[in-house]
């Protein structure tokens, strides 16, 4: 089953932590598709879509980040509305929890990042419901 | 190994005996001195009253307040011209304290310190690079004379950069290390960084630290992460420095020199004994000095007796580890927590980092922040709420109080260099 990488790194919840992050990713000639941040409290987690996530994580840690990269999956939709509600559903239908979510649209393809404890199995039983599972590469060339 | 087996191995009738004798002999030499004068004369004792070791309780009590105040000379208990050395204790807060020692005393803390490392093993044919402060500190010098009293080539590196450190370590050998159980865990995680492995490419055998006060899984993380027997020491400015106390092989416990100390153990508030294997103020007399000698000195350094015997045949008496010091002792919502409690917690739990800050704010509201190490991370906001949640309840279990945890970045925190500061107290009590 085609799985995408994302990056996670911990933050600070204070002013400036996300410009130390992308910083570091800029420098690193990283570029950044999508990115997510979830924060409680004092902290939070962001986790980005980019070209080359080994790189990143690496870097990241280099600076002294905690650092990992996730397996998820990335699925295509029609841009209109009810789509993410078929995935949703589809989801559901099997009993599986997602986690975090999060998506965006680009050349007219809306594409939607979840996190699900099993990607392999969640990556099935979309694609048995004619859902297109993207691969890492494509995940960065839409 | 013994340096001195039968000072080290006295019965304790006859060390009893020795300490009455030179209990009296320290008494009389104070009288000499303007400030127990004055004691003794409010109390009404006299030296020949003292009938034997126990009666030391009848003594009046000296402070670390006692010697600013009589900063610097006040309590020199010889003539200038028998002065052959002074250390001064850093104040954090006004004068420091001063303590003189006589040729005597120099000479006499030196066999104090060989006694403590023979009795671990180390011999003349070790290389001893003492990484601690020289100058005024007593843990450069005070060290220094002890290991060549036993014949060790001595180092006398200092504190040093860690690079500098290595050098040393790797082109001459070194075999035993005295070092702050701070520095030596910041010294492995450089020997980490920089891909050096400590068993494959220096010749340690052994270390002393002391100076701070640290917990056995501080002792154990040192022992793994440079491959070495770590052994605890105790000592303080006012008693000579180091040497006071030291662990033998059996690492159980520090056997107190008992015929150059005379050892209680009270309730910091009372002032009144505690019983054996209970924790309380450590009080020390120093009854073999000449210059500068102290009546039950309160050293606010909280440990307790172990009691019965050490398999080592020493009957010299062991203190605990110190636990921490009656004035680091906070008071929260009424319960009395150490940091040292706080340090035991956290070191036992590998997904959060060795630094941690302690806040009060408010009216008694306890935030406790660590370090998350990268290793306990998967990406999932969930685990680290659960993991503060986890580290909460465990200190709850420990310190009687359900602080709040804040986690923070790995090396966000400030590293504990020299006598750690890990307490911010904001309250507006």
């Amino acid at each position: 089953m085609n799985t995408v990488k994302l990056v996670a790194v911990f933050a600070e919840n204070r002013p400036g932590q996300a410009a130390r992050v992308t910083g570091i990713l800029a420098r690193a000639n990283i570029n950044i598709r999508c990115i997510t941040v979830a924060s409680s409290g004092t902290f939070g987690v962001m986790k980005l879509l980019v070209n080359n996530p080994e790189a990143a994580g690496q870097a990241l840690q280099h600076e002294g980040f905690a650092a990992t990269l996730m397996d998820v999956i990335a699925v295509e939709m029609p841009d209109k509305p009810g789509a993410l509600h078929s995935v949703a559903d589809c989801l559901a239908a099997h009993d599986i929890n997602l986690s975090n979510t999060s998506g965006f649209v680009a050349n007219n393809r809306a594409i939607l990042v979840i996190e699900v404890q099993d990607p392999a199995q969640a990556g099935d039983v979309l694609k048995e419901h004619g859902f297109h599972i993207l691969t890492q590469e494509e995940a960065l060339t839409v | 190994m013994f340096w001195h087996q039968e000072s080290e191995t006295l019965a304790r009738p006859a060390l009893e005996a020795l300490q009455l004798e030179r209990l009296r002999e320290t008494v009389r030499r104070l009288e000499g001195v303007p400030f127990y004068r004055r004691k003794f004369l409010e109390s009404g004792l006299k030296p020949e009253e003292i009938k034997s070791a126990a009666d030391v309780r009848r003594l009046p009590f000296t402070t670390a307040a006692d010697l600013r105040e009589n900063y610097p000379d006040g309590l020199l208990a010889v003539s200038r011209e028998e002065v052959l050395r002074l250390h001064t204790s850093s104040g954090t807060t006004g004068k420091p304290k001063a303590l003189f020692f006589s040729r005597r005393d120099v000479d006499n803390a030196a066999e104090l310190i060989a006694r403590a490392l023979c009795m671990t093993g180390v011999t003349r044919r070790d290389v001893f690079q003492n990484m601690m402060s020289y100058g005024l500190f007593t843990g450069g010098l005070v060290m220094h004379y002890g290991a060549e009293k036993v014949g060790c080539m001595v180092i006398p590196a200092g504190p040093g950069t860690s690079e500098r450190q290595l050098l040393l370590m790797q082109d001459f050998r070194t075999t035993v290390i005295h070092i702050l159980p701070s520095y030596a865990l910041y010294f492995a995680d450089f020997l980490e960084k920089k891909g050096v492995d400590p068993r494959k490419s220096l010749a340690l055998r052994k270390a002393f630290v002391g100076a701070e006060p640290h917990t056995e899984e501080t002792r154990r993380n040192i022992e793994a992460a440079l491959g070495i027997d770590v052994y605890n020491s105790y000592g303080l400015t006012e008693m000579n420095g180091p040497g006071v106390a030291f662990e033998c092989e059996g690492k159980c416990g520090m056997h107190l020199w008992e015929d150059n100390f005379v050892l209680e153990i009270i309730n910091p508030a009372t002032g009144e004994p505690v019983e054996d294997g209970k924790t309380g103020e450590l009080v020390l007399t120093s009854i073999n000095r000449q210059a500068m000698p102290l009546l039950r000195y309160r050293t606010r350094d909280l440990t307790s007796i172990i009691p019965g015997p050490c398999a080592c045949g020493r009957t010299h008496r062991r203190i605990h580890r110190i636990t921490g010091r009656s004035d680091d002792m906070l008071i929260v919502r009424g319960v009395n927590i150490f940091p040292q409690q706080i340090e035991r917690v956290l070191m036992a739990m590998p997904q959060i980092g060795r630094n941690y800050v302690i806040q009060l704010e408010g009216l008694d509201d306890m935030t406790v922040k660590v370090e998350l190490s990268p290793a306990g991370f998967d990406g999932e906001v969930g685990h680290l709420t659960e993991l503060q949640n986890q580290v909460a309840e465990k200190l709850r279990a420990e310190i009687w109080i359900r602080p709040k945890v804040e986690l923070v970045a790995s090396g966000s925190l400030p590293v504990a260099e020299g006598k750690a500061k890990r307490v911010i107290d904001k309250r507006s009590l």
